[in-house]
Parts: C-alpha cells; sequence; structure tokens
C-alpha cells in the first residue's frame, strides 16, 4: 500500500515540475484539514504532494463519540483550507472553527449530494439527513470534484496538478463502482439483504440494491439478555435473510450460536466511518469499499 | 399462561441448552455448596473462583475462547492453589484460611495482568462473565459430565465428609479417610466452579454453588434433605432467571443469581429452620 501511495506522490511530484514550471515548486505544502480519515484520505489523493493533510478523527476513531480538544482547535487554526463532510455529520464543527479563530471557511464535501433521510434516529443523530453519504462511490466522485474546487482556489498555482491528480483518482473510482455493480450482480437477487448494526449504509442501498435491515434488541452491552437472543434470531427466521453482520454482538460463542440456530451465515467485520490505520485492513477509501464487498459477497453467495 | 412459562424453551434452541446447563449445574453445585457451609468454608469457593482464572486465562491466551484449554487451564491453576494452600497451611504457622487468601489474591492477579497483556476489556469480559445463552454441544457435555462425576465421587465419600461436617475429633479416632475426602471434596469444588465458569462466568458461578446451599439451610436440618433442597433451588433458579431474561431482557447470568438470591432472602425471612419470622414469633411448644 505504503508503495502504491508512494509512487503516486512520485507521479505528482514530477507532474507539478513539469508542469507548474520551476518557481512553485520550492514553495510551501498547502495545508489542509480534513475532519475524518475519509475525508483526508481523498485529499490526499486530490492534493497529492502539494498539500500537508491532517485530520481531526484519525484511523479507527469513531466522529461520532469524538469531543474536540484544545489541540484540535489550534490545528483548525493553523489549516488554510478546512475540509467537512457536512449533512450534520460534524455536529461540533462550527463551534470549533468559531473557537479556533481561522479565517479558512470550512468546505462541504457533500455538497451537490443529494441527501437522503435518516432511516430512524436511534442512537445518534444528524437531524434528519443521512451524513454517509461516502458509502456510495457515485457520490464520492462529487467529494473529489469539491474538495478539487477547494484546493484549487487555494492554491491556483497547483491547479494542473491537482486536476490531473482528480482525473487519475475517478479513473479508480469508476473501476470501484464497476466492480461493486458486478459483485452485487453476481448475488441472487432474494438474497440481496443483511441484518447489521450498521446505520450507515443507506447510500450503498440505494445505489447498489443491498438491502440493509436494521437488528431488533441486540446491545452492545458485554452480556446479552435471553430477549435480544430470541429477537435477533426470530428476526432472521422471519424475514430470510441470508447473511447477518453482528458487529456489537462481540462474544463470539454467542454469535456461533445465533447462526447455527437461525441459519444464517455471519459476516466478519464492515467499516463505515473511518479507515483502519496503514496496517488494518482498509487503510484507504478504496480498500474500505473493496473490503466491505468482499464481505458482503462472500457471506450472501449461494453455498 | 403456558406460553409464557414454556413456550420459550419450546421455541428455541438457546433456552433449551442454556436450562440444561444451569439444572445440571445446580445438581452438581448445590450439594458442594452444602458441605462448603456446613464446613464453615463458605468463602473458599469465592476464593477458588478467583484462584482459577489465570489458569483460564493463559488458556484463553494460547487458544482463544477454546472449552478444552480453558477447562485444563482453570483445573490446574484451582488444583495448584488448592495444594499449595493445604501445604503451607501444614508446614508453617499459617492457617488455611490465610493461606488460602494469599494464594487466590496472587492468583487472581496474575489472571488479570494475563488477560489484560493481550486481549481488551472485551475479551476479558467474556472470561468474567460466561455465557450461559451460548452452550455449544461441548460445554453442555463437560457441565453435565462434571456434575455426574460429582454426584458419583461425592456418593463414595458421603459418610467421611458428613462425619467431618460434624465431629472432625471423632472421624480421626475411627479412620483415616478424612485427609484424602477432603482432598476429593477440594477437587470437586474447582471442577464444579470450572463448570460454572463456562455458563455463569467466575464472578457468579459461586453464586449458584452457595446461595442455594444457604437457603436449604433454613427448611431443613437434616443434610440429605438440605442438599436435595440446595439441588432443587439451584434448578428453579436457572429455569426462573431464564425465563425472567427472556420476558425482561435483563442479562441472564446475572438474572438467574438475582432469582437464586431472591429465594435465599425470602428462606431468610420465612424459613421453617431458624428463618427471622419464625424466631420473632412466639413458638408453639411441644405439649404431651
Amino acid at each position: 500500500m505504503r508503495i502504491r501511495r508512494h509512487s503516486i506522490a512520485v507521479a505528482a511530484a514530477v507532474l507539478a515540475t513539469v508542469l507548474a514550471a520551476g518557481p512553485t515548486v520550492a514553495q510551501e505544502k498547502l495545508n489542509v484539514l480534513a475532519t475524518f480519515s475519509i475525508l483526508g484520505d481523498f485529499v490526499r489523493n486530490v492534493g497529492g504532494d502539494r498539500v500537508a493533510v491532517s485530520t481531526l478523527v484519525g484511523p479507527n476513531s469513531d466522529a461520532h463519540v469524538y469531543s474536540p480538544a484544545p489541540a484540535d482547535a489550534k490545528k483548525v487554526a493553523a489549516a488554510k483550507v478546512v475540509i467537512t463532510n457536512g449533512l450534520g455529520f460534524e455536529g461540533w464543527m462550527s463551534r470549533l472553527v468559531k473557537a479556533s479563530g481561522t479565517k479558512a471557511r470550512p468546505v462541504v464535501a457533500t455538497k451537490g449530494i443529494k441527501a437522503r433521510r435518516q432511516a430512524q434516529d436511534k442512537g445518534h443523530s444528524h437531524g434528519n439527513a443521512d451524513p454517509h453519504a461516502w458509502q456510495s462511490v457515485v457520490n464520492a466522485k462529487i467529494y473529489v470534484a469539491n474538495i478539487l474546487a477547494a484546493l484549487i482556489a487555494a492554491d491556483p498555482a497547483g491547479k494542473a496538478t491537482y486536476e490531473a491528480n482528480a482525473a487519475a483518482y475517478l479513473e479508480k473510482l469508476d473501476a470501484l463502482d464497476k466492480d461493486i455493480r458486478a459483485a452485487v450482480a453476481a448475488i441472487a437477487k432474494e438474497r440481496r439483504r443483511i441484518i447489521t448494526s450498521h446505520e450507515a449504509f443507506g447510500y450503498f442501498q440505494d445505489t447498489y440494491g443491498i438491502a440493509f435491515i436494521a437488528p431488533r434488541g441486540v446491545s452492545t452491552e458485554s452480556e446479552a439478555s435471553a430477549r435480544d437472543v430470541a429477537r435477533i434470531i426470530t428476526q432472521i427466521k422471519t424475514t430470510k435473510v441470508p447473511a447477518v453482520f453482528l458487529e456489537n454482538v462481540t462474544d463470539p460463542r454467542l454469535i456461533e450460536r445465533i447462526a447455527a440456530e437461525s441459519g444464517a451465515k455471519i459476516g466478519g467485520k464492515l467499516y463505515s466511518d473511518a479507515l483502519t490505520d496503514e496496517k488494518g485492513e482498509a487503510p484507504t477509501y478504496i480498500d474500505m469499499i473493496r473490503h466491505n464487498i468482499r464481505q458482503l459477497a462472500s457471506a450472501l453467495a449461494t453455498s | 399462561m403456558y406460553d409464557a412459562l414454556f413456550g420459550p424453551f419450546v421455541e428455541f434452541e438457546f433456552m433449551r441448552r442454556a436450562l440444561a446447563g444451569t439444572v445440571a449445574l445446580a445438581f452438581g453445585a448445590g450439594p458442594i455448596g452444602v458441605f462448603l457451609m456446613l464446613r464453615r468454608m463458605s468463602l473458599v469457593g469465592d476464593a477458588m473462583a478467583h484462584a482459577i482464572l489465570p489458569g483460564a486465562a493463559i488458556g484463553f491466551l494460547v487458544s482463544g475462547l477454546n472449552l478444552f484449554a480453558m477447562t485444563a487451564g482453570g483445573l490446574i491453576a484451582g488444583c495448584v492453589v488448592a495444594l499449595l494452600t493445604g501445604i503451607v497451611a501444614r508446614m508453617t504457622e499459617l492457617k488455611e484460611d490465610a493461606a488460602l487468601a494469599t494464594f487466590y489474591l496472587l492468583s487472581l492477579a496474575l489472571g488479570v495482568t494475563i488477560v489484560s497483556m493481550k486481549g481488551t476489556n472485551i475479551d476479558l469480559l467474556h472470561v468474567l462473565f460466561g455465557s450461559v445463552l451460548a452452550l455449544d454441544d461441548q460445554t453442555l457435555i463437560l457441565i453435565a459430565g462434571n456434575a455426574t462425576l460429582t454426584l458419583i465421587v461425592l456418593a463414595l465419600i458421603y459418610r467421611p465428609l458428613v462425619v467431618e461436617c460434624v465431629d472432625p475429633g471423632f472421624l480421626r479416632s475411627v479412620s483415616r479417610a478424612g485427609a484424602p475426602a477432603h482432598l476429593a471434596f477440594l477437587a470437586l469444588v474447582v471442577i464444579n466452579l470450572v463448570s460454572g465458569f463456562h455458563a455463569l462466568g467466575t464472578l457468579l458461578a459461586v453464586g449458584i454453588m452457595m446461595l442455594p446451599a444457604a437457603t436449604g439451610r433454613f427448611w431443613a436440618r437434616d443434610i440429605t434433605l438440605m442438599i436435595l433442597i440446595a439441588a432443587g433451588c439451584g434448578a428453579f433458579s436457572g429455569y426462573a432467571g431464564l425465563l425472567i431474561s427472556f420476558h425482561s431482557g435483563v442479562p441472564a447470568g446475572p438474572g438467574i443469581i438475582l432469582v437464586a438470591g431472591a429465594l435465599y432472602v425470602l428462606s431468610l425471612l420465612f424459613g421453617h429452620v431458624g428463618g427471622l419470622v419464625r424466631q420473632v414469633l412466639p413458638q408453639r411448644h411441644l405439649e404431651a
């Protein structure tokens, strides 16, 4: 992974040297702040070598439960460009921007995306719009376009570089989109349903046609009650869902029992709101989506 | 009514498994609890439950939530602590309770250290709290096998065990069965705790051992009856606790122990033998 990113960076640097012609090359990097890891990955891909990206909510952390620290206000103040997801995802952002006294106006990366309504307002509510728009690769391309515009506005000298990077990245996203559709097409139509505790896959569902059904009752507590277990088993049986992804049931023995009794397959981990670090399964956006679709395809394939 | 009381067990296999597991557990642990109580060793069960933690933890580290590894680890750790306690109590000035206290605390600290070294907190919780709702075939066989073994061995050492409860001096004067019976009994304690540990976790395994035993004490003077009541109480707690967990959403393991606790409190108040209400009310005297 590192090698690939490195080669992108090298290519970007070469491009920059060729296109930007001399003097601008020696300039300082553009300081860009993204609110969470997935946005950060988009910015890195568009900005290439010309930008230094930092994120407020890093890999493996949940933006829903994040609370800003004083050091974060400093990061915001130091940034020339601030990229946010919008759609109410970062409820804490407007206050943080005000507190930091930065002159950079936050750029909303979801601008132009048709927001879908949140399926249910349980636990974490972002108003009414569902903010997890990046789960559809079609939307990811809009993110990239918005980020491209923001970078060019902040650093006009790098326009050619950014456009070249963005074009290359968009091509990869197109390929990714095609692969997902192919993978979904390979799954029998009546099997394109899973039960999962994730609430983040609404856009994925709309774009690619795999239904994500919320489980009833299973809680994150360390010990499940008989009622919770009975409910989930009943739900799997009545809805005839071929697979469940139950990350919040942490006891593997219990998961096995549910699988044995309901006849459903138990899927692995799906990543929704954050990337993993370099060593993880989903260090970049593209890796994350590919990982998820692999998990879905193997869980839903007819055995 | 039928639906509320039996429906869950008819409909769901995991409920039947949980019930079978807790009933088997109650039949093994109840009698053990009664003997522990009569020998003023009620807290020994608790101490031993902590003592088996590092063994189970090492088993967990080596092969995850593997039944065999965790059972073997728990058995070894429990027996080592029991043996060391016996040796120290016999060879030094330290009494048995003090020796046990030192070893089980060391053992507990070691166990928590080992678990935290690799696992996250969530893993630790699985070790501390069992999974009565997720009993697989192997675990059920282990629990039932342990209960059977317990009852057989108890039947064999019943006589010396009872005599030692009542008059250890007398037993020593007429027989040399005391020491082996005591050791066998300690081994049974460890075996039952390991069983309970799979179903209810280390913390609550002691509950299904001691609470029904203490309950039985309030209803019977005769030790045989006491054992029967203890086993029955434990089995009923399992059934009622699972039902409550099914209908109200209380976690299953604690639910079972809370039912056992409620039975105990009721017996404490209204028990036939030495219950509080009986002591306060004027007693009817036997009249000729």
